[in-house]
């Protein structure tokens, strides 16, 4: 089976002065956070749908699912973790709950704030997840990448053309990805920024699928001004 | 849901830009489509240069087959392979064929095509396939059924002696028109006008095949279908003029870009009856989905068109699809869309 899971959980500190936080900022006609539900709902091979957001979101999240139609039988909204990964865990927390977490089980894991996703890059995310156990998409970067110790001087600057900046979805076999965090020590668990890094610092492979420029995050109120800007009449 | 459309911005660039669409109606993920003669004239720029400006930018291609993802009422199944009709009428109309309304939207033409992500349709806008058909003949439907139409039409407006039929053009359009008009009337004798005797071989099926310089002077035929277009529509239209009986039917299928002259004194005296044939509508899209139901050969004769399959996962794979459909003299280039 195929979990989509739509990370929802950012409080939105770092969209100015906007109350809410930016899933549930509007682009187009609708909120960002339907945008990126509905590309996942539809696409054909992502079978069940979980939004996992903070828990005083999470009713408003459904009510905002029936709004736009979209079915809550097969689009589960859940209450996230206080951390990325943590949040991950709560999803397979349910899957296991509903009696579908299998060798087979395939979780594709991605921002809210990215409404711009393509078919393709999920339909990567699949079929790499489920012949490699696990993929991240990135683009290849085109700004130099400096590395700082202190904030202050630079320490290194790596070689960009083995560079890319990460996007998402990640994708990973759900029970692999479970055994790993398990796994891991609470101080591995606290320099973690991704689920990918996980399967890198237990050294197993994570397989790349090529993003592209237009799956943009909506961070910064910038952001949003591109976002719209990408939105182009209909020639209908 | 934030769509993305791969659109032509100008001659061999595209670029992609997002739509919004609404999950309602049926929401069809193209999997295989194909380059006509059309979207060649935009992507290559030979369109006129106002039309042009006017048009793009505008996804192409309007010959395409999908699977359903979404249907809001349930009717169509999720997976379910259809074929997308580009001709999209805004009014009913009990006389005038949906697409010759002056009003009719049509595809990759001044409304985006098929080159996106999801394509939202109305209901009335695709027809089921086989489960078994070859989706890369089926790719290419849309042309067929511009030749079904044009032959329908034929039969109500051709009087009813049809021992022979000339058909001019060899290419694509010649080819499908030719082995459809064989299919639906297996008892009328063939005869093809082309300029290439490769190409021409290929109408094994046809009574018999003649270069247009080799024409015998006393050849008649009773009716006429020209799918020339482009720069030799004048010379086929006519000879056609030239070799067809009194009272004839002469169905005009070829676009093309130029004025042409036509011999009017010819078609008084011998009392001839021009119409033209373009695009087509949704009971052509039926009766040839049928007619692929029914008979297997005609599938497979259709098969000697498939020219280049590419897999498309990219915008540098679109114009590859594009420069190598160029470079084709004969068949049909049919994406893989992977995009």
């Amino acid at each position: 089976m195929v979990y989509g899971v739509i990370l929802a959980g950012g409080v939105g500190s770092r969209m100015g002065n906007a109350e809410k936080p930016k899933q549930y900022l509007q682009i187009g006609e609708k909120p960002i956070i339907i945008h990126t539900v509905e590309k996942m709902y539809v696409h054909p091979e992502i079978e069940k749908v979980l939004v996992l957001c903070p828990e005083q979101w999470v009713s408003y999240t459904k009510t905002l699912l029936k709004k736009y139609r979209l079915p809550t039988e097969e689009i589960a909204v859940l209450k996230g973790g206080s951390t990325r990964n943590g949040t991950i865990m709560n999803a397979i927390s349910y899957i296991e709950e509903q009696g579908d977490l299998t060798d087979e089980t395939i979780i594709v894991t991605h921002d809210s704030v990215r409404p711009f996703i393509t078919h393709r890059i999920i339909s990567e995310n699949v079929l790499y997840a489920r012949k490699y156990g696990a993929c991240d998409t990135v683009i290849a970067a085109t700004d130099t990448i400096v590395e700082s110790l202190d904030g202050a001087v630079i320490s290194d600057i790596p070689d960009r053309s083995k560079m890319y900046q990460g996007q998402t979805p990640q994708s990973f076999c759900a029970v692999k990805l479970k055994h790993l965090y398990e796994s891991l020590s609470e101080e591995e668990k606290k320099i973690l920024t991704d689920a990918a890094k996980i399967f890198a610092i237990k050294g197993e492979k994570v397989y790349l699928v090529q993003g592209e420029v237009s799956n943009i995050k909506i961070t910064y109120p910038y952001d949003l001004r591109v976002a719209e800007a990408l939105i182009k009449e209909d020639r209908k | 849901m934030l769509n993305a459309v791969y659109r032509l911005v100008a001659p061999r660039r595209f670029e992609v830009e997002f739509t919004e669409i609404e999950l309602r109606n049926v929401i069809v993920r193209p999997t295989h489509l194909s380059i006509c003669r059309a979207d060649q004239r935009y992507y290559q720029g030979t369109r006129p240069a106002e039309v042009l400006a006017q048009k793009l930018p505008m996804a192409l291609i309007h010959e395409g087959i999908g699977q359903v993802v979404y249907d809001e009422t349930g009717e169509y199944q999720p997976g379910q392979r259809v074929v997308m009709i580009p001709n999209t009428p805004t009014e009913p109309d009990s006389v005038i064929a949906e697409n010759y309304l002056r009003s009719s939207r049509f595809r990759a033409s001044g409304f985006d095509g098929f080159m996106q992500d999801y394509v939202e349709l109305g209901r009335d806008r695709l027809v089921c396939l086989p489960s078994d058909i070859d989706l890369r003949v089926a790719a290419f439907t849309e042309l067929i059924t511009v030749s079904v139409h044009a032959i329908s039409r034929f039969d109500r407006i051709a009087h009813e002696r049809r021992r022979k039929i000339g058909i001019w053009g060899d290419g694509n359009l010649g080819y499908i028109t030719a082995l459809l008009f064989h299919t639906m009337f297996p008892e009328v004798k063939l005869f093809i006008f082309g300029v290439d005797e490769n190409k021409l071989a290929d109408f094994a099926f046809a009574e018999e095949t003649i270069l247009v310089k080799d024409i015998p002077k006393d050849l008649e035929v009773d009716h006429a279908f020209e799918c020339v277009g482009g720069n030799g529509a004048q010379m086929a239209i006519d000879q056609m003029i030239d070799h067809i009986a009194p009272e004839g039917t002469m169905s005009l299928l070829g676009v093309s870009e130029n004025h042409v002259p036509i011999n009017t004194r010819m078609v008084l005296e011998k009392g001839l009856r021009l119409f033209g044939s373009s695009r087509s509508g949704r009971e052509d899209f039926q009766q040839t989905v049928s007619l692929f139901e029914k008979n297997r050969e005609l599938v497979g004769n259709l098969q000697n068109l498939i020219g280049s399959v590419i897999e498309v996962g990219s915008i540098s794979d679109m114009k590859e699809a594009f420069e190598t459909d160029i470079r084709r003299a004969f068949g049909k280039t049919v994406m893989v869309w992977k995009n």
